[in-house]
């Protein structure tokens, strides 16, 4: 499975919290970010949690994010940001996004 | 209306209001390597036995009262017994004989430093 974004891509994590084994945290979900790396193609751990060995290999991105977006009340420097590693099926492009296949 | 499920799990504490974390170095207690090293074991890719996510699922499941209470390596030991149980590696009945069986050995005994 090749990967559906580029590095520098702007992408959105899905907002959403079906029930199961979840591995984007709560309050990164909904934010915007920028693919910094493209991490590789692992096992996708949501189902490797429920004992699927043979779960498909999916991307992994490094995302980063800019804390003053994250956090509303966040009183630290401007170009502060965090980076969160997140599986490709849980990004979605954005309407600036030029690199999006 | 309440929501059905939770939105947000339990053990998901990213940007909540928390006390300070303790920054100091600690030790750990023998029987707490031994679950470090258990899981190493359980993980061998030549017979995995289970995954490091079954073990993130199983302690990530339990009921809010019981995580915060538990440990760290006492969070992992239960999830690492309901894991080997799900996937046949044991069965209850045997988890249940051989407390059984330690519950009746002396008290020093099985401890060492």
């Amino acid at each position: 499975m090749s990967p559906r974004f580029e590095v520098g891509a702007s992408v959105r994590v899905r907002n959403v919290s079906p029930p199961g084994h979840l591995r984007t945290p709560f309050y990164i979900r909904g934010c915007q970010g920028v693919v910094e790396r493209i991490c590789g193609p692992y096992r996708n751990p949501e189902e490797l949690a429920y004992g699927n060995r043979q779960a498909d290999r999916v991307p992994l991105y490094r995302v980063r994010f800019a804390q003053h977006h994250i956090w509303p009340d966040y009183c630290g420097p401007e170009q502060d940001t965090v980076d969160v590693e997140l599986y490709e099926f849980w990004l979605e492009p954005t309407s600036e996004n030029a690199h999006a296949a | 209306m309440s929501e059905p499920f939770p939105e947000r799990s339990h053990h998901d504490l990213g940007g909540l209001p928390a006390g300070p974390i303790p920054q100091g170095e600690h030790d750990y207690a023998l029987w707490e390597k031994r679950v470090d090293a258990l899981m190493v074991l359980l993980t061998k890719p030549d017979q995995e036995l289970m995954t490091v996510d079954q073990l993130r699922k199983g302690i990530e499941s339990l009921p809010p009262d019981a995580y915060d209470r538990m440990s760290y390596y006492e969070r992992w030991i239960y999830s690492i017994t309901q894991a080997l149980q799900h996937n046949g590696v044991i069965t209850t009945t045997e988890l249940g004989q051989k407390l059984e069986e330690l519950q009746r050995r002396p008290a020093s005994s099985g401890e060492s430093t």
